[in-house]
């Protein structure tokens, strides 16, 4: 067990030495300079340009050699220190970023954990039945292959536009300002709802599906057949078919986390929701690279804190490795 | 040997034949590559072009009515339908031609090699690949379609490396692949000639699988705003749709198509995988 987390640990580390790496990598080694680009843009005479040029150089330390800004990076990197963004100058990126991650949890956790469960629990329960396979099956499969920005789409349209139940953009009201009250918090989840539904329905077609199809493959299995002929009732074989068939779901999961943060991202850019997918766009609209990179280091941390928090569930579900945990086995 | 394999194909086409799923999967993809092919020859403009004043409900002039600048929506949805089958086809296939050599060679030769190659997998399976696929792109002044389906590539293969891998470990300890070993075969025919064939089906539903998530993948990264910067996709039709208020103007003609051939696309594609895998496995057949 102790060889299962090391691993594991080890894996994560070194990918986020890489995503590191890579973060550092990109902006000096892509064509063309960012900081020309802002001058650029800047639109200055070419004596202040020169200037100005310098003075940026030096500011976010390009100046030294190579292997020094690297060293530089990593050293500012534990200080808590991603740079400052150019959008929002002089707002440090790490501040602009940590304002904008309660949304992101706020949208992301209940909406994967809760698709988890209903997925996994309807699943099981259309798995074997010939009229909700035929209905839910089909629906499943349709929900899983929407683009996730599409379905945000349809659904903002549809209770935004049309019928004008829920409000599509934003986090909150923009006649309000972030204070602690019912109005507020009322005017929250009413903003919240449509971007995490989404996310939801999305979800929730996968994990049906990959559910669906594990429970019929255990029900094929030997210890299923085994129950069967002593005469054990359904709902017995299936209770155990599905604590066997929910291990790979939890895989899955882990599996699948690039996938959902991607179509995180993309709702938050359709319903305008302050995450860090809607902090994207705007880095990405207003040129500021910082703040990309910012927001890239923080989704990969968050990323592997999720995926060693499913490596620590799974060991707690799963209890064969547990028994290898205590010295049995 | 001639007439057993001949049968064996007989049968295989027997069971797709008659299968609900890989005929439905299959017509709903087919009818989107004819509509790609011949789109061109449907409508008298190119995507960006203007044709006509302010945006239109669509009519019988414009199908899928116009955008707010005046472009024919149909226009730029069948073209928009080619960049979606060029992603599908590169980008799926580099992910799957990737994710063959890393799982026959890990899954063949074990050992360090495996070791290596399993530990790349697993970091590459690890990081959300549209995040890097974001930050690359948005450095890139220009950026063009088969840039964008080979980078889509290089970061789909590893679930399909780990599941080939799994399956060759399984086949290498086989009788005839020892059999093929002891009489001198070279590795790489043996992988090639005994290993492969046996893994033909499972090869193309991975195949089928990287083609959709492709797709996806491409849209997502139009949507965001750092697609191909010359041309026009459906991604790139959902981008501009939300940047320029079709939303609150009410313009469900311009959002509606792209997302919706996606969607029909890519679950088409997943209801045939599911089709072929009970023409391939007859456990599954007949349900």
């Amino acid at each position: 067990m102790k060889r299962y987390f090391s691993r594991k640990l080890a894996i994560y580390l070194v990918t986020f030495f890489l995503a590191v790496t890579v973060d550092w990598l990109i902006p000096r080694f892509m064509p063309g300079n960012p900081v020309q680009g802002i001058i650029a843009r800047a639109g200055l005479k070419a004596e202040s340009a020169k200037l100005i040029y310098s003075q940026y150089m030096r500011a976010f330390g390009f100046d030294v050699p190579l292997w020094k800004q690297y060293i530089n990076f990593w050293s500012a990197l534990f200080h808590g220190d991603f740079g400052t963004s150019l959008w929002l100058f002089p707002q440090p990126v790490l501040k602009i970023i940590l304002r904008a991650v309660p949304y992101d949890i706020f949208l992301l956790l209940p909406a994967i954990l809760l698709s988890w469960f209903a997925g996994n629990k309807f699943g099981a329960f259309a798995a074997r039945s010939k009229r909700l396979d035929n209905t839910i099956l089909p629906l499943g499969y349709i929900l899983t292959a929407m683009p996730y920005m599409w379905l945000g789409i349809l659904l903002a349209w549809a209770f935004g536009i049309v019928f004008r139940i829920f409000p599509f953009s934003g986090a909150y009201s923009y006649s309000l300002m972030p204070h602690l009250s019912w109005a507020f918090i009322l005017s929250l989840l009413k903003h919240w709802f449509l971007p995490f539904a989404s996310l939801f329905m999305v979800m929730f077609g996968g994990w049906a599906i990959g559910m669906r199809n594990m429970i019929i493959y255990e029900l094929e299995s030997d210890y299923a057949h085994y129950l069967e002929a002593l005469g054990a009732p359904r709902r017995l074989i299936r209770r155990y078919a599905f604590r066997n068939a929910i291990l790979p779901q939890i895989t899955g999961l882990a599996l699948q986390l690039g996938v959902i943060v991607a179509g995180a991202l993309v709702t938050e850019i359709v319903f305008a929701y302050p995450g860090v997918g809607y902090l994207i766009l705007q880095a990405i609209q207003n040129h500021d690279f910082f703040l990309l990179q910012g927001c890239f280091l923080f989704i990969i941390i968050g990323v592997l804190i999720a995926n060693f928090a499913i490596d620590v569930v799974y060991v707690l579900v799963d209890p064969r490795t547990r028994a290898g945990m205590e010295g049995r086995q | 040997m001639v007439a057993k394999q001949s049968k064996k194909k007989n049968e295989f086409l027997y069971f797709a034949l008659r299968n609900n799923k890989l005929r439905i999967g299959m017509t709903v993809v087919l009818l989107f590559v004819v509509l790609a092919i011949i789109g061109p020859w449907l409508t008298d403009f190119v995507p960006r072009q203007y044709a006509t004043a302010g945006p239109n409900a669509p009519s019988s002039e414009f199908w899928f009515g116009t955008t707010s600048f005046g472009e024919d929506v149909f226009t730029q949805f069948v073209y928009g339908l080619q960049a979606t089958f060029i992603v599908g086809l590169l980008g799926g296939g580099l992910g799957t031609l990737i994710g063959i050599l890393v799982g026959f060679i890990a899954g063949y030769r074990g050992g360090l090699l495996d070791e290596i190659l399993n530990m790349m997998t697993n970091i590459v399976l690890v990081v959300p690949s549209l995040v890097v696929l974001l930050i690359i792109a948005a450095y890139l002044e220009v950026r063009g379609l088969v840039f964008e389906s080979v980078f889509i590539g290089c970061f789909a293969w590893p679930w399909a490396a780990r599941a080939i891998r799994a399956q060759t470990f399984s086949l290498r300890s086989r009788e005839f692949v020892d059999l093929a070993r002891l009489s001198g075969v070279k590795p790489l025919r043996i992988v090639f000639t005994e290993i492969a064939p046996n893994m033909m089906s499972y090869l193309l539903l991975v195949f089928i699988l990287q083609f959709g998530g492709a797709i996806l993948t491409a849209a997502t990264l139009d949507f965001i705003g750092l697609g191909p910067t010359k041309g026009i996709s459906l991604g790139l039709m959902m981008h501009n749709a939300i940047l320029w208020g079709a939303l609150i103007l009410g313009m469900w003609w311009w959002f509606v198509p792209p997302g919706l051939a996606i969607t029909a696309i890519v679950g088409a594609l997943y209801i045939t995988n599911v089709g072929l895998d009970e023409v391939f496995n007859p456990k599954l057949r007949e349900m």
